[in-house]
C-alpha cells in the first residue's frame, strides 16, 4: 500500500534528536453486507487509514492521532503529541521500544488476493445462503435478525526512533446469522459464526446450524432452582473466561496493585490440571501477527504452567519498571488508544477427554451456552465472579433441558482451582482467545 | 464543512443509477482527554478525523461508502460506490433542490475545550486526587480523567435537507481503589454533559472525588450478596441503565419491524405498572445524549413512550420512518461519517412520582437497595437482562443496613416494569455509552427512586 510507505518515510524523516518517537500507521479496506428477508439491507464499502503518535521527552509522553495520512495532518498530530508531552509526569522508565534480537516469526501469508478478487456479487450470495440455510435448519425459525458478511484488509506499519521498522498486513473475511425461533408466545434468538482468512473456507453450514441450534434448543427454557453444582462451559464460554484471567495477569495491573495475581509468581493458583499458553503467532488464531504493537515479535508464552503461575505480560514500559524484557505483549486501542500489555492469542492447553466422553462421565450438572453481563460481573481485582447464564440440565451423562435466566457465581481463584475436567475439542475463531469444554466444581447457581 | 453546490452535485452523482433516497453525511470531530493514575499525569491524547458517508437508498436496500477525502472527487467517488448496490438501472436525472441551510451552533455562552490551557485541564485531575485520597486513609490509588470533544458535521439529502451542527462534550470521571482487612473495593464516579468547559464551573470536583472514595471505603466492609428472588429499590443516581437496556432498546422502531421486539405490535397496550412514565427526550438541557438535530438532520424530540404504563410509541429513524410512513421521532444517530444511523436512545428516562424515597425504604421488610448499577446486557428479542450492582445495600425491616460485595440482577425487562410498585419524587440523570451493533453513542439515562417488587439476585459467590 502507496499510501501507508509514504506516511512511513513522511514521519522517518520529521524523528528528531533528543526525543523518542513512535508511530503506528493502519490503512484498511473493509466490506460489509447485511441481508434481511433475502433482500440486501445494506452494503457497504470503504477504506479508512490514520496515524497514532508517541513522543517521549525527558520521561514526559504525549500521544496524538489523526484520522488521515496526508502531510498536514501526520505534521499536526506529531506537533500535538509533542506538545502533550509537555504535561505528562516524568517517568524514568517512559519509552518507546528496543530492538530485543528476536527475529518475529516467518508465518504463512496472511494476506488472501482470492478474498480481495472475489467478486462483490458472490459475497452477497453467500450471506443470502446463510439465510436460507440457517431457516431450513428447523421449522421453529420464525426470521433472522440478518444474515451477514464482513471482510477486512488491513496493513500497518510501526516505526521508531530506535531504529524499529516492521509492516504487518492480513486479510479476513466472516459470515453470521441472528436466528429468532419460536413456539407460540415464546421466541428465543441465537448465533451463529464462521471465519476465514480465504473466502472458500467459510463454513456457512457450520454458522447456520450453529444459530439455529442455538435458537431452538433454548425454547421451554425455565429458570433453574439455585444449587450448588459443577458447571461445564461450552467453549465459547471458557474463551470468555480464557481471557478474564488472562488479563489479570496484565503486568500494568499488577504493578498498580490492580491484580489478584500480584506477587504470587511461583505459586500455585489453579488446577494442575490447567496451562495457560499465550501464543499470537499460532496461527490457528485468524488475527495471528508476527509482531506486537510496538513492534517487536510476537512469542510464545507460558502464564500458568499445570497449576503454577510463571509470569506477567509485559510491554516495554512495564518490563523496564519491572526489571524484565517486554512479553511481546504491546496491545494497543487503535490509533487513538494508548499502549498497555496483555493477552494477544491465549488459551488453555487442550486435555486428552474428548467433549462427549467429559459429559457421558458426569452425573450431575449445568452445561453453560452462554454468560452475559460479563464486564460487570467479573471483579478482575477482587476475583469475585457472577454472570448471567443459559444452559442445560446435564443428568447421568445427558443433556437435558434447557434453562435460562439464572446467574453462575463464585471467584475466579476458586474456579481456576476447582477445574475438574479439560476436553480436547479447543475451538479458534475469531478474537485474541480460544476455548474448549472445561468442567468446574463447585459454582453456585441463582435461580428460584 | 462542503459547498452547497458541491453537496447537491454529490447527491446528483449518487442517485444516477435511479435510488430513491440519498444522503450525505460529512463530519470532523476532534478529541482532548487527560488522565491521571496513582499521582503520575498519564499521556494527555489530542487528535482529529474527519471524513464523508454517503449513503444511497434503493427500495429497503441500502449502498453505502464512507471516506476521508473530502475533496469534490473524493465525494464522487464514495457516491458511485454507495450507489453500485443499484438494483434497477434507471437512468436518474434527479434535480435536487436543497432547502436553505439550518445551522445549529454551540451555545454563544460556551466555553471551547480547545481555548483552555492544557495546565488548566492537568490541574483539574490533581484535584481530584487530592480530594478522593482526603476522604479516608484506606483510599490508596485514584484515578482521574478529563476530556472533551467538538464535533461538527453537515448533513444533506435528496429530499432537501441541508443541516450543520456543532456538538461539543465535555466529561469528568474519578475512579477509586480502597484497601481494607477484606481486600481490596473500587468506586467511581462521572460527570458528562452536552457543554463546554463551562461544566466545570458547576461540578464540585471534591464532592464528586469524595463520592467515588466513599463509595470504595464502604464496600470495604461488604458481606456476600444473598442469592434468590427479592424486592429492590433502585436509587435514582443508579439505575436507569436498566429501564434504557432492558425496556428502552426494544422500543426502537427497527427492532418492531424485524419482530425482534417482546414489544412488537403492543401499542396501546398496558405493558408497565400504571405508575410508569417513560420518555426518549432528546431536547434534555445539556444531557450527554442531547443535540439540536440528529444525525440524519431531523430535530431532536422529547418522546413519550409509556404513558401510565401503556405504550404509546416506539422510537424512528428516517428509514424506518419512511417504512411506515410517518414522521422520524429525531432518533437517528451514528457513532461516526465511517457507520450508517440507525434508532438509537437520546436520554431516556422513568418520570418521577409522588412517593417519598426515605417511605419506600422504611416500607421494604426485607430486600436489596442498588445504589450504583455497573453495565448490563439485554436480549431484546426476550427482554432478558443481566446488570452488575457496583454498590448495593441490604435492606432490613425498612433500613438500609450492611453494604454487599458485587453480585448480578438478572431479570427480564417486561417482567420488571410491570413489578414497580412505588416510585419516588426525586429524580437524577447519569451520563453513559450505549452500544448497539458495534456503534457506540452518548446518551443519558435517568429515574426516580423506585422499588420493583422482586428481582432475582445472583448471590455472591459462598454467599
Amino acid at each position: 500500500m502507496d499510501e501507508l510507505e509514504k506516511a512511513v518515510k513522511f514521519v522517518k524523516s520529521s524523528m528528531i534528536d533528543g526525543e523518542a518517537m513512535e508511530a503506528f500507521i493502519l490503512s484498511e479496506r473493509e466490506v460489509a453486507i447485511r441481508i434481511y428477508e433475502l433482500e440486501i439491507e445494506s452494503l457497504t464499502t470503504a477504506e479508512s487509514s490514520g496515524v497514532g503518535i508517541r513522543v517521549v521527552r525527558n520521561g514526559r509522553t504525549g500521544i496524538s492521532y489523526a484520522g488521515t495520512l496526508d502531510r498536514e495532518a501526520i505534521t499536526r498530530a506529531i506537533e500535538e503529541a509533542r506538545d502533550n508531552s509537555r504535561f505528562g509526569s516524568p517517568d524514568e522508565f517512559a519509552g518507546v521500544a528496543e530492538p530485543d534480537g528476536v527475529e518475529p516469526p516467518v508465518m504463512s501469508s496472511q494476506w488472501s488476493h482470492e478474498l480481495l478478487s472475489t467478486p462483490m456479487e458472490k459475497k452477497i450470495e453467500l450471506a443470502r445462503d446463510l439465510e436460507r440455510l440457517t431457516r431450513r435448519r428447523d421449522k421453529r425459525i420464525r426470521s433472522l435478525n440478518s444474515s451477514n458478511y464482513g471482510e477486512s484488509a488491513f496493513a500497518s506499519a510501526i516505526i521508531n526512533s530506535n531504529g524499529i521498522e516492521r509492516y504487518s498486513e492480513a486479510t479476513y473475511c466472516w459470515a453470521y446469522a441472528h436466528a429468532l425461533a419460536g413456539e407460540g408466545d415464546e421466541s428465543q434468538s441465537g448465533f451463529g459464526m464462521s471465519a476465514a482468512k480465504d473466502f472458500s473456507e467459510i463454513d456457512i453450514e457450520f454458522a447456520a446450524a450453529e444459530a439455529a441450534t442455538k435458537a431452538t434448543r433454548m425454547l421451554g427454557a425455565r429458570k433453574p432452582r439455585s444449587m450448588k453444582t459443577m458447571v461445564i462451559f461450552e467453549p465459547e464460554v471458557t474463551r470468555s473466561f480464557t481471557s478474564i484471567v488472562a488479563g489479570t495477569l496484565s503486568a500494568e495491573r499488577v504493578q498498580k496493585g490492580r491484580s489478584l495475581f500480584a506477587n504470587r509468581i511461583g505459586e500455585v493458583v489453579a488446577s494442575s490440571k490447567l496451562t495457560l499458553v499465550d501464543d499470537p503467532t499460532d496461527e490457528r488464531f485468524f488475527s495471528a501477527v508476527p509482531i506486537d504493537d510496538e513492534g517487536l515479535a510476537s512469542r510464545r508464552n507460558v502464564m500458568i504452567d499445570r497449576g503454577e503461575l510463571k509470569g506477567y505480560f509485559y510491554d516495554t514500559y512495564t518490563g523496564r519498571k519491572a526489571g524484565v524484557s517486554s512479553t511481546g505483549s504491546a496491545n494497543r486501542g487503535g490509533i487513538a488508544g494508548s499502549t498497555a500489555p496483555g493477552p494477544r492469542g491465549c488459551y488453555f492447553e487442550a486435555g486428552q477427554i474428548s467433549r462427549e466422553d467429559l459429559i457421558e462421565s458426569v452425573d450431575s450438572a449445568i452445561l453453560v451456552q452462554s454468560i452475559s453481563g460479563v464486564h460487570s460481573g467479573v471483579n478482575p481485582i477482587s476475583g469475585d465472579f457472577s454472570v448471567g447464564a443459559e444452559g442445560f440440565v446435564v443428568t447421568k451423562g445427558s443433556l437435558g433441558e434447557p434453562i435460562k435466566e439464572f446467574t453462575i457465581s463464585s471467584t475466579i481463584q476458586k474456579m481456576l482451582g476447582d477445574v475438574r475436567e479439560v476436553a480436547s475439542d479447543l475451538t479458534f475463531r475469531l478474537g485474541s482467545a480460544a476455548g474448549m469444554t472445561l468442567a468446574i466444581d463447585d459454582v453456585s447457581i441463582s435461580g428460584n | 464543512m462542503v459547498d452547497a453546490d458541491v453537496v447537491e452535485r454529490v447527491l446528483r452523482a449518487a442517485l444516477v443509477s435511479g435510488g430513491d433516497f440519498a444522503e450525505v453525511f460529512v463530519e470532523e470531530k476532534a478529541t482532548f482527554s487527560a488522565a491521571l493514575d496513582d499521582g503520575n499525569v498519564e499521556e494527555l491524547s489530542s487528535g482529529v478525523a474527519r471524513g464523508a458517508g454517503i449513503r444511497v437508498r434503493f427500495g429497503d436496500t441500502t449502498g453505502f461508502a464512507h471516506t476521508a477525502d473530502l475533496s469534490e472527487r473524493g465525494l464522487l467517488r464514495a457516491a458511485e460506490a454507495a450507489s453500485a448496490v443499484a438494483i434497477r438501472s434507471t437512468s436518474g436525472s434527479s434535480t435536487i433542490a436543497l432547502s436553505p441551510r439550518l445551522f445549529a451552533p454551540v451555545d454563544i455562552e460556551s466555553i471551547m475545550g480547545s481555548s483552555i490551557s492544557k495546565d488548566r485541564k492537568v490541574e483539574l485531575l490533581l484535584r481530584l486526587d487530592a480530594a478522593a485520597r482526603s476522604a479516608g486513609a484506606s483510599i490508596r490509588q485514584v484515578g482521574a480523567s478529563y476530556g472533551d470533544s467538538f464535533r461538527r458535521f453537515l448533513v444533506a439529502n435528496s429530499n432537501g435537507t441541508f443541516v450543520e451542527e456543532e456538538q461539543i462534550r465535555t466529561r469528568v470521571s474519578v475512579s477509586t481503589v480502597a484497601v481494607g482487612d477484606t481486600g481490596m473495593q473500587g468506586g467511581y464516579e462521572t460527570v458528562a454533559r452536552t457543554m463546554g468547559f463551562e461544566l466545570l464551573e458547576e461540578v464540585d470536583l471534591e464532592e464528586l472525588a469524595g463520592r467515588a472514595a466513599r463509595r470504595a471505603i464502604a464496600k470495604l466492609s461488604a458481606r456476600p450478596a444473598p442469592s434468590g428472588k427479592l424486592p429492590v429499590v433502585l436509587n435514582g443516581r443508579g439505575g436507569g441503565v436498566l429501564f434504557h437496556e432492558a425496556c428502552g432498546h426494544g422500543l426502537e422502531a427497527d427492532h418492531i419491524s424485524k419482530n425482534s421486539s417482546v414489544y412488537t405490535g403492543k401499542v396501546g397496550e398496558q405493558v408497565a405498572s400504571p405508575l410508569v412514565t417513560l420518555l426518549d427526550d432528546g431536547t434534555f438541557s445539556k444531557q450527554w445524549g442531547t443535540y439540536s438535530y440528529d444525525d440524519e438532520g431531523n430535530p431532536a424530540k422529547s418522546n413519550v413512550l409509556i404513558k401510565d404504563g401503556v405504550l404509546v410509541d416506539y422510537m424512528w429513524d428516517q428509514n424506518q420512518s419512511d417504512r411506515a410512513a410517518r414522521v422520524s421521532s429525531g432518533n437517528g444517530r451514528r457513532q461516526s461519517y465511517a457507520h450508517l444511523p440507525m434508532v438509537r436512545m437520546t436520554n431516556s428516562y422513568l418520570t418521577a412520582g409522588e412517593s417519598n424515597p426515605e417511605e419506600i425504604i422504611a416500607d421494604t421488610e426485607y430486600g436489596i437497595y442498588i445504589a450504583q448499577l455497573g453495565g448490563g446486557q439485554v436480549n431484546t428479542a426476550t427482554g432478558d437482562f443481566v446488570f452488575g450492582m457496583t454498590e448495593a445495600y441490604l435492606i432490613e425491616n425498612g433500613e438500609i443496613t450492611a453494604p454487599l460485595r458485587e453480585a448480578n440482577l438478572i431479570g427480564n425487562g417486561p417482567e420488571v416494569l410491570r413489578s414497580i410498585d412505588a416510585v419516588a419524587d426525586d429524580f437524577s440523570m447519569v451520563p453513559g455509552t450505549c452500544g448497539k451493533d458495534g456503534q457506540s453513542v452518548p446518551v443519558g439515562c435517568g429515574q426516580p427512586t423506585l422499588r420493583i417488587t422482586e428481582v432475582t439476585i445472583g448471590g455472591t459467590a459462598n454467599g
